[in-house]
């Protein structure tokens, strides 16, 4: 549902709120603003803000990887961030934006999960992170992914007690995850022939198609989710790609 | 007991205050009466008239009155018309009669006319003590708006964005080039060229935030004047 009037503005390079077309909002970037969580951190982009937690927790390794932790991503969209969004269960927006943070820990191998063994086949950390919406004012999937990272480099490992279990109520350690690389998302969204970043609501709902994109510090991709009824070609694919590595300097600054 | 005013005249008042004590005050808009004593029902200014206590509310939603010009929008097509959001907590029905001055044939598709999502100006013609609004089509200006934005302002601040006699919205027009038309629900359309609505919109939200302070007039001239 392309509104021509929004064509007509990208057209002129002018954004409705009076930005260019690869141009972000202001990026904030706020650590520790929980104190129950191992790590947190609190993202605002323009007037969108993300908040994200990671809690640690000892689990059993899977059978099938006894050396390794394992990481787990939630996300829930609170009805206060925006009138769309209804309590319950998580709806399909929400399931993606959790699903496309995990994607871009896991597959750009940001946590090395080895190195979070403890005993093999016995013990290990499992990393939980969740991420939470505060107020959509468009783009949270970047917001999430950028809260999510933050709040990975914020976390320190609680203490354990000599049976071996967490001790939540003393001091955390200061031994930081084993973070190897900081994947950041950048979300290219296209209307005819324009291509644009950081959307707001409206943007988001008349975008003819959207591409996700998980670039590392070294500009490596590492993950891709494409969204929105528009077909992409190859073409396509390859300047986005070439918009998200530049872009994502703006996010990283921000880190 | 002594009947009695319990708060001062033009005075900042809380829901749940009590403004005055006795059966001799009478509760006006915005206030109602518990017992014997006169309460505030919203955040806003009390003034004594005589013996009527009233209230007028600094914020809220809108809330729909006969004859007012408001910007809608389709959220449903039914049988007979159309269920259109008023930004409000109620929606209004626009009937095929008040629709258009067109004869519209029996079994016709409605979507013709006003299809899901369109806008338009329109104004209030009945509301009822259950809160069911009727809006009509009928009337001098009334239309469907076509392409251009839309952005919501609180519908108390509407007056100060429109100024005397249309004094504030004319001067934001002259000096950004937009078509501009503000819907007494708070609801703003603009269109023009993109870099005049930004302007135009910027103004506007300033407006918003600004209302309550003087020389409002003043103060946006001199800003549009700066932002061309």
């Amino acid at each position: 549902m392309a509104d021509e009037h929004i064509v007509k503005a990208l057209a002129a390079d002018v954004r409705y709120d009076g930005r260019k077309k690869l141009e972000y909002r202001d990026v904030k970037v706020e650590y520790g603003v929980s104190k129950s969580a191992e790590g947190s951190a609190r993202v605002s982009i323009g007037e969108t803000v993300v908040m994200a937690g990671v809690k640690m927790e000892l689990t059993t390794p899977y059978a099938d990887r006894p050396n390794e932790g394992n990481i787990m991503v939630n996300a829930e969209l609170l009805p206060l961030s925006s009138p769309r969004y209804e309590p319950g269960p998580p709806g399909e927006k929400a399931t993606e934006i959790a699903r496309v943070v995990d994607r871009g820990i896991r597959e750009s191998k940001a946590i090395d999960t080895t190195k979070l063994c403890i005993a093999p086949g016995e013990k290990a950390w499992g990393v939980l992170i969740d991420v939470v919406s505060i107020n959509d004012a468009g783009n949270l999937q970047d917001a999430a992914a950028l809260a999510a990272i933050a709040a990975l480099k914020n976390a320190r490992l609680p203490q354990l007690s000599e049976h071996g279990q967490i001790d939540y109520d003393a001091t955390k350690t200061d031994k930081p995850l084993p973070l190897e690389r900081e994947p950041v998302e950048v979300t290219v969204y296209k209307i005819g022939e324009h291509y644009f970043i950081d959307p707001l609501c409206t943007e988001e709902d008349s975008a003819d198609a959207r591409l996700t994109i998980a670039v590392t510090e070294k500009d490596t991709i590492c993950a891709l989710q494409k969204g929105g009824v528009g077909p992409l070609t190859v073409e396509d694919i390859d300047h986005m790609i070439g918009i998200a590595q530049k872009h994502s300097k703006q996010l990283r600054k921000a880190l | 007991m002594k009947d009695e005013i319990l708060m001062e005249n033009k005075s900042i008042v809380v829901p749940g205050e009590v403004l005055a004590k006795g059966m001799s005050f009478l509760p006006g808009p915005g206030t109602y009466r518990r017992d014997d004593v006169i309460v505030a029902k919203k955040v806003g200014l009390a003034t004594v008239d005589g013996k009527v206590i009233k209230l007028i509310a600094l914020n809220g939603t809108y809330l729909p009155r006969v004859k007012d010009k408001i910007i809608a929008r389709v959220i449903d097509v039914l049988m007979t018309g159309w269920r259109v959001d008023i930004n409000c907590p109620y929606s209004a029905v626009l009937t095929m009669k008040d629709a258009t001055n067109e004869f519209i044939p029996r079994g016709a598709d409605l979507t013709k006319y006003y299809d899901l999502g369109d806008h338009m100006l329109c104004q209030v013609v009945n509301v009822t003590s259950q809160n069911l609004v009727d809006v009509s089509m009928k009337g001098p200006g009334l239309r469907k708006l076509k392409g251009g934005r839309f952005i919501k302002v609180s519908p108390y601040k509407v007056p100060r964005v429109i100024g005397k006699d249309g004094s504030m919205v004319s001067m934001i027009k002259k000096a950004t080039g937009c078509d501009i038309i503000v819907g007494q629900n708070g609801v703003i359309w603009i269109n023009g060229d993109p870099k005049a609505e930004v302007v135009a919109v910027k103004a506007i939200k300033k407006i918003d935030k600004e209302a309550h302070l003087s020389g409002l007039t003043d103060r946006i001239a001199k800003w549009l004047e700066e932002a061309k």
